[in-house]
């Protein structure tokens, strides 16, 4: 399992070097956070009034820079048909998986690194709770990860297939995005954490099923 | 009918016993019985569509077959992992990351099979002047020509010494000198067992010494390549269409 992982290497040094990805995320969601600020203008005076959107806006501008980078994971691997070069690696089929997972994982953090802070300068709003909004945040974009390559690898070389992955992401990552979305919502409006916790569990069950469940079956995904 | 003939080269390495490969309603392989031996240097021939690439895939475990069994290095049905490291490939299609340099491909392929750092980093240096690429080394991919990537393939499908050599039409797209270096480098090491798909019957006959002749998903000749009547089978199945070249 740990000769796989050398693929995450692999794809953060050519991530490194062509910026094909990333860059595109991180223009998108900024993006995104620009025209909600024009458009929430508004709002800007109250910091109550800009909690109340915040969440949204900042899943909006997640889930569309990852489902953006989810469409490009699994490009390297067909270019050159080098997925069938690592299918003939000694090493688990779930590993590669494994790897995407985490590849994904980090870009999007990268991102979401880059987009809190310039949501707090456009929104004119100050983050509390920063921790646990961080822990939510980590937790709704890994189940967002896992669901996301999974589909990938199943849709990378059917026709319109990066028409067809957010068609069929969306929809399966709801279970994660409503909690993410209510939990972060009420942290930004002051609630307590404790009457949070039932979507925080809820992700937790979500992520570690689905994480389970797609190691099980990406070899039968992957499978011509 | 197939005429069978079994070499006494060395060990049994292959035995597919009744292979059937169907893609829905398509049966791309109509029960293959087939025994490779060590040392075999072994030529796939036949029309588009007789199912070689599929037969060959299924001896790369790319695919699994809808029935019958495929025993390799003595493991039945075989355990991919424990079989995949003795086994390379090399395509028509490179396997080779663009963005990646020639060193960095074959790194990251040679970590993969479990090759401890200071003899990867030997078996690189040797395999990248073997193949005539030691001043692009440290060059992406993408900046090379087809010749240069497809040598560079070679180095990759034999970076961790297989003993067995799956070759699918390796020579598409190279010029007349690549492909001579080519045909030097698959000669070099005849110890290596080699099934290599081909379109070329001159090439066929002159490297292999075993030619297995497909249509419709079934080998109909199995012969050796000094067989008098070889090229006539190959070519009774690769010119069957009026005459006209269907390989």
């Amino acid at each position: 399992m740990l000769k796989g992982l050398n693929i995450a290497l692999k794809d953060l040094k050519i991530e490194s070097r062509a910026r094909e990805i990333f860059i595109s995320m991180v223009v998108f969601s900024l993006l995104i956070l620009i025209i909600f600020s024009i458009a929430f203008s508004d709002l800007l005076s109250s910091a109550s009034k800009t909690a109340t959107v915040a969440s949204g806006v900042l899943w909006i501008c997640f889930i569309f820079a990852g489902t953006l980078g989810l469409n490009r994971t699994f490009a390297t691997e067909v270019q050159n048909s080098c997925m069938d070069a690592l299918k003939m690696c000694p090493i688990p089929r779930n590993s590669i998986y494994l790897s995407k997972v985490i590849f994904v994982f980090l870009l999007m953090l990268l991102v979401e690194i880059i987009t809190i802070p310039m949501f707090s300068v456009l929104f004119n709003y100050q983050f509390t709770a920063i921790i646990w909004v961080g822990i939510v945040i980590l937790l709704g974009s890994f189940g967002f990860v896992v669901v996301g390559c999974l589909i990938s690898a199943l849709v990378i070389r059917a026709r319109a297939g990066e028409m067809l992955l957010p068609v069929l992401l969306l929809p399966l990552s709801l279970p994660v995005i409503i909690p993410a979305v209510s939990a972060t919502s009420g942290l930004l409006r002051g609630e307590d954490i404790f009457s949070l916790m039932s979507y925080i569990r809820l992700l937790v069950v979500y992520d570690f099923v689905f994480f389970a469940v797609s190691m099980l079956v990406f070899e039968y995904v992957v499978e011509d | 009918m197939a005429t069978i003939i079994y070499s006494m080269m060395g060990e049994t390495i292959l035995v597919a016993e009744d292979i059937f490969r169907d893609y829905g309603c398509l049966h791309a392989l109509n029960g293959i019985n087939l025994r490779v031996e060590e040392g075999e240097f072994i030529a796939i021939i036949g029309p588009n569509g007789a199912g070689k690439s599929t037969l060959l895939k299924i001896f790369a475990s790319l695919i699994s077959p809808t029935e019958g069994t495929l025993q390799i290095f003595g493991t039945k049905d075989h355990d991919r992992e424990d079989v995949q490291d003795r086994i390379g490939m090399l395509s028509h299609e490179t396997f080779l990351y663009e963005n990646l340099t020639a060193r960095e491909n074959l790194v990251f392929f040679g970590k993969l099979y479990g090759i401890e750092h200071t003899a990867l980093d030997e078996r690189c240096d040797y395999l990248i002047r073997k193949i005539g690429l030691w001043k692009r080394a440290e060059d992406p991919v993408k900046n090379f020509s087809r010749g240069m990537k497809q040598r560079l393939s070679f180095a990759r499908a034999i970076i961790h010494d297989p003993s067995l050599l799956l070759l699918d039409e390796p020579y598409t797209g190279l010029d007349m000198n690549a492909s001579s270096l080519m045909e030097n480098l698959l000669l070099e090491n005849p110890a290596v067992t080699k099934i290599m798909i081909t379109h070329d019957l001159d090439k066929a006959f002159r490297l292999c010494n075993r030619l297995l002749i497909m249509e419709d998903g079934n080998i109909v000749h199995d012969v050796g390549a000094n067989d008098p009547n070889a090229r006539k089978f190959a070519e009774a199945v690769c010119f069957s269409d009026g005459g006209q070249f269907k390989c």
